[in-house]
């Protein structure tokens, strides 16, 4: 255990690729607390995703052991944090969790747009922050100027700013210093009943699911009994310890320490980012502030390509959803697709995620079906049902009438681009509630319907600005609108896996734009195929894919059987990639694809 | 299993790798090379035969091709040879049909009369175009009227001559195509080989198109009107088609690729050949050989095997025959498929396109009807559904 006036605890924040992870593997490198030889690029990023994406989805940590220039030994935590608005969450309670920060940016790119969403999480979180100016080792590297910046945009001082390069390892030594000087010590009672912060977890083949907390108040050791403050369900730890990053066993934490205990919890669920820990008997009263369970809030159906691989898909998506008590998911039938899941998400990057991960961990080819919202259809009896999925909306004529949420949108853009954004939202219905400038970047805040945000705002947003642009949302809760559901009919055969729910005056526009994407994304047939957008039962947009007229013509002789055998195996494959409605058959990226509005 | 070969017949396929220059639409295996040793590439040959010959005892050899590449660059002497050995080593059909691809131009029409004296006894002409603006597209070094003189010669001097036009090509209308086919079809050929420029990945077209710099391609619709009025116009002038790209007056089809596409045996000789036979005990043997000629000349004469050699199973035999045999119009033979496949085609797939007018059955046999024949790849994939 150690002195409170001896520990240092601490994140990183910076703009995807401005090299957080170097830095945090070169700290882990510059203490020793990994042997050389079990050094590789980026230690604290475990999974593959986070490593090909460069994003880092569950927050990380490590305990670095650091002896001062002043001869004292100071134990340094980091917590690497999610920085996607998906995580929003994940990452103020990380936040919570630390003193202070590191805030890295490129000197040769200078301040982006992450910098300032994440950065300014820290401010809320009353951090100290350290600027540390990254790869000074590249000619184009500009230190003055990116400190000017800081100043301007962010409006901290640089002052006391590092130059660093990460790559080289020039600087680091002076990091360290500067988090043992600059950063404050954590502050806490180590005499007051044990209370600590559930800062994230996850699930362990192993040891079940290991908790990393934050120790407050107050000592942990093995074999106590704790009790979650949320829903008071009490374990016996059956051990405590630290990362290094590997997890290594102590015998006790005291406060403003950060580590893990694992105590027999079967599911992720049981444990809530954010929840208060204390000990079962002669615990703390009052919980921590802010807790605030994650709900999700955009829902798609899951479905395997193979519909014989549905046994093994539900497999997949409960031992994910074991680790992730954020994803929801319910069984769905659909008349075009079979057997599946209708699943909730924190949002499209956590969709995509959980997607990708069972796409490639389990080996499982999905088909995922059109992002939707929850909406709150109010009937004419007065009961009010929550429709997770277009398909299941009731008959119109029992409907009252229909709320979507609505979200408070939050973004930072530079002044160029400022037109383009501000269309952006007025084209998704945005109503503005504020507009305001720091130093040559605007802020917006805008209302805006949460359906029009999940196909692909954030996928537009980022291309209208060139990825300049930072957003951040929350909840703002339910509105009444206009809303309906939008059918679409391939060669007059409905598609229930892309009906969708619309506003009434977007629905025109909607359904054509649907229609001239199927018909780009559906490939030829023998015959021609109608495909139609209604409302009920009246058509509102129609395009019609023409026949395929000529799919051979060129020579074939003895040479080409094989080489053509092999071309329609490989066209059969494809063919299975696809699914059947009626005789025509619709590819998987349709499903998807058709719903993105505009290229 | 059964001697199936004797359904489709059984024919040698020589493949000469060399061409003078490097077509930009062509993938077929071929070389530009400076010098060449007729004597070596002749002893190889003669040598690949004889192994054959061993292999296969008995059969009765009803064609002879002489492919490339351009095999009108090979020496009269060694076509001699080759056909000679064959004789020979194998009973040949007392009809046997021996095919040579040529050049139209004036130095290899000088030939036409050595090679059928060596036996050739019919030509097949690589004409390409009739207007020289496209044949210098093409990157043929004829030009317009010497193929015109060449094709008199060819006819003169061989039983039966054809000649191949490639259309749908770069910048010509339909109505551009009906004039040149129609320019064709007064020249009194009974076979004609009529292909739609296909951009083959690999060659020069292959490159320029991936980098968007190979305009005024046909439009789908355009190309395939030409493909109906190529058929259209064949069938008036007498000769219709009788398979995909192939047109010819009765009696007159090419009996050596009659043999592939009726999933017949044969035997493929030279660098980059393919083969299909079978043996009494053994099930069907697809072969293929290296496709540098260097390396095939050295493996032949040393008489090493060289093919890489696979066992077809049922499903593949069954598959290759569909996609050969339904480009005729004469059609397969369902019990045939049966026999090789070891499984019937889907009676409710075969009813199913039948009612949609996309098959014609007739007894044991299925055809591919008028209309959609230009859709072979989207029939066959219904066809081989699971």
């Amino acid at each position: 255990m150690t002195q409170l006036s001896h520990i240092r605890n601490f994140s990183i924040v910076a703009h995807i690729d401005h090299g957080k992870s170097t830095l945090a593997d070169r700290l882990i490198q510059e203490t020793q607390t990994v042997a050389d030889r079990d050094m590789k690029a980026q230690l604290l990023d475990a999974m593959d995703i986070e490593r090909e994406r460069g994003i880092t989805i569950k927050a990380n940590t490590v305990r670095l052991d650091y002896t001062a220039d002043n001869g004292e030994k100071y134990v340094l935590n980091l917590i690497d944090t999610p920085g996607h608005v998906d995580f929003a969450y994940e990452v103020s309670r990380s936040m919570r969790a630390v003193e202070g920060s590191l805030l890295v940016v490129d000197s040769t790119q200078g301040v982006e747009a992450q910098t300032l969403a994440n950065v300014y999480q820290a401010i809320d979180a009353d951090h100290e922050i350290v600027p540390v100016f990254n790869k000074i080792d590249l000619p184009a590297s500009d230190v003055d100027r990116v400190a000017e910046q800081v100043e301007d945009v962010i409006g901290i001082d640089a002052s006391g700013a590092i130059a660093v390069s990460a790559k080289t390892g020039q600087g680091i030594h002076e990091v360290l210093e500067a988090i043992v000087n600059v950063l404050p010590a954590p502050e806490g009672d180590p005499d007051g009943p044990f209370k600590a912060m559930l800062v994230d977890s996850w699930y362990d083949a192993y040891l079940g699911v290991v908790v990393l907390i934050r120790v407050i108040d107050g000592h942990l050791k093995k074999g106590e009994r704790i009790k979650f403050m949320s829903n008071g369900a009490v374990y016996p730890v059956d051990r405590v310890g630290v990362f290094r990053p590997a997890m290594q066993n102590a015998d006790i934490l005291g406060p403003g320490e950060i580590g893990f205990l694992t105590a027999s919890i079967k599911q992720v669920r049981d444990t809530r980012v954010g929840d208060t820990i204390t000990h079962e008997k002669k615990g703390a009263t009052v919980p921590l502030p802010g807790f605030n369970p994650s709900v999700p809030v955009v829902f798609c159906g899951l479905f395997p390509v193979d519909s014989a691989e549905f046994e093994d898909l539900r497999d997949a998506i409960e031992k994910l959803a074991l680790n992730d008590a954020s994803f929801s998911y319910e069984m769905e039938t659909s008349a075009a697709l079979g057997f599946g899941f209708r699943c909730g998400f924190l949002g499209l990057l956590h969709l995509e995620v959980i997607r990708d991960r069972i796409e490639r961990e389990y080996n499982i080819e999905l088909i995922t079906t059109a992002p939707s919202v929850v909406y709150h259809v109010f009937m004419k009896d007065g009961s009010m049902t929550e429709l997770h999925n277009p398909a299941d909306m009731p008959d119109p004529s029992t409907i009252d009438h229909i709320e979507e949420p609505r979200i408070k949108a939050t973004i930072l853009v530079p002044d160029d681009f400022l037109g383009d954004v501000l269309k952006l939202c007025q084209d998704r219905r945005g109503i503005q509630l504020d507009l305001s400038y720091a130093g040559s970047r605007a802020m917006v805040v805008y209302d805006l319907p949460l359906n029009e945000v999940v196909f692909d705002f954030y996928d537009r947003l980022k291309s209208v600005t060139k990825g300049y642009a930072s957003f951040d949302y929350q909840l703002e809760g339910y509105r009444e609108d206009n809303l309906v559901k939008m059918s679409v009919l391939v060669n007059d055969e409905p598609v229930d896996a892309l009906s969708m729910m619309v506003h009434r005056d977007r629905a025109e526009m909607r359904g054509r734009a649907m229609c001239e994407k199927l018909k780009d994304l559906i490939p030829r047939h023998m015959f021609k195929i109608p495909i139609q957008a209604a409302i009920g039962g009246k058509v509102i947009a129609r395009e019609t894919l023409s026949a395929l007229r000529k799919d051979v013509t060129a020579k074939c002789y003895g040479g080409d059987a094989t080489r053509k055998r092999k071309l329609l195996d490989k066209q059969k494959a494809g063919k299975k990639k696809m699914r059947q409605f009626g005789k025509v058959d619709i590819p998987q990226e349709a499903f998807i694809s058709a719903l993105k509005m505009d290229n | 299993m059964l001697e199936n070969w004797q359904n489709g017949g059984f024919s040698i396929y020589l493949h000469w790798p060399f061409c003078e220059a490097k077509c930009p639409y062509c993938d077929f295996n071929s070389y530009v090379s400076a010098s060449i040793d007729q004597d070596a590439w002749k002893s190889a040959y003669l040598r690949e035969i004889d192994r054959y010959a061993d292999e296969l005892p008995g059969r009765v050899v009803q064609s002879i091709f002489f492919g490339g590449g351009t095999p009108s660059l090979m020496e009269p002497s060694t076509v001699q040879a080759v056909i000679d050995r064959v004789a020979t080593r194998f009973s040949v059909a007392n009809d046997i049909e021996i095919t040579l691809e040529a050049n139209p131009s004036s130095v290899e029409a000088s030939r036409f009369s050595d090679y059928r004296t060596a036996g050739v006894n019919r030509v097949s002409l690589g004409v390409q175009a009739l207007n020289d603006p496209d044949l210098k597209r093409l990157g043929r070094l004829h030009s317009a009227a010497e193929a015109v003189r060449a094709m008199e010669i060819a006819q003169n001097a061989f039983d039966r001559a054809s000649f191949d036009l490639i259309y749908a090509r770069q910048n010509q209308s339909v109505s551009d195509w009906t004039a040149e086919l129609k320019q064709a079809l007064t020249m009194g050929f009974s076979h004609l080989s009529l292909y739609q420029l296909t951009i083959e990945s690999g060659t020069a077209f292959g490159d320029r198109y991936k980098r968007g710099k190979l305009g005024g391609l046909p439009s789908e619709d355009d190309s395939a009107d030409m493909y109906d009025v190529t058929v259209e116009m064949c069938k008036a002038a007498g000769i219709p088609m009788y398979e995909v790209s192939n047109f010819a007056a009765p009696g007159e089809q090419s009996n050596h690729n009659l043999i592939y596409w009726r999933y017949g045996d044969y035997v493929g000789i030279g660098p980059g050949a393919h083969g299909r036979f079978s043996h009494p005990e053994r099930t069907r043997t697809a072969t293929e050989t290296p496709l540098s000629p260097a390396k095939w000349l050295q493996a032949a004469l040393a008489g090493r095997d060289q093919e890489t050699r696979q066992l077809l199973s049922a499903e593949e035999q069954g598959v290759e025959f569909l996609l050969m045999g339904l480009r005729l119009r004469e059609g397969v033979s369902l019990d045939r498929f049966t026999e090789l496949a070891g499984q019937d085609l889907s009676p409710n797939i075969l009813a199913e396109l039948e009612s949609e007018g996309v098959i014609i059955r007739r007894d044991d046999q299925i055809i591919v009807s008028d209309q959609y024949v230009k859709l072979l790849n989207a029939v066959l994939e219904r066809l081989i559904e699971d």
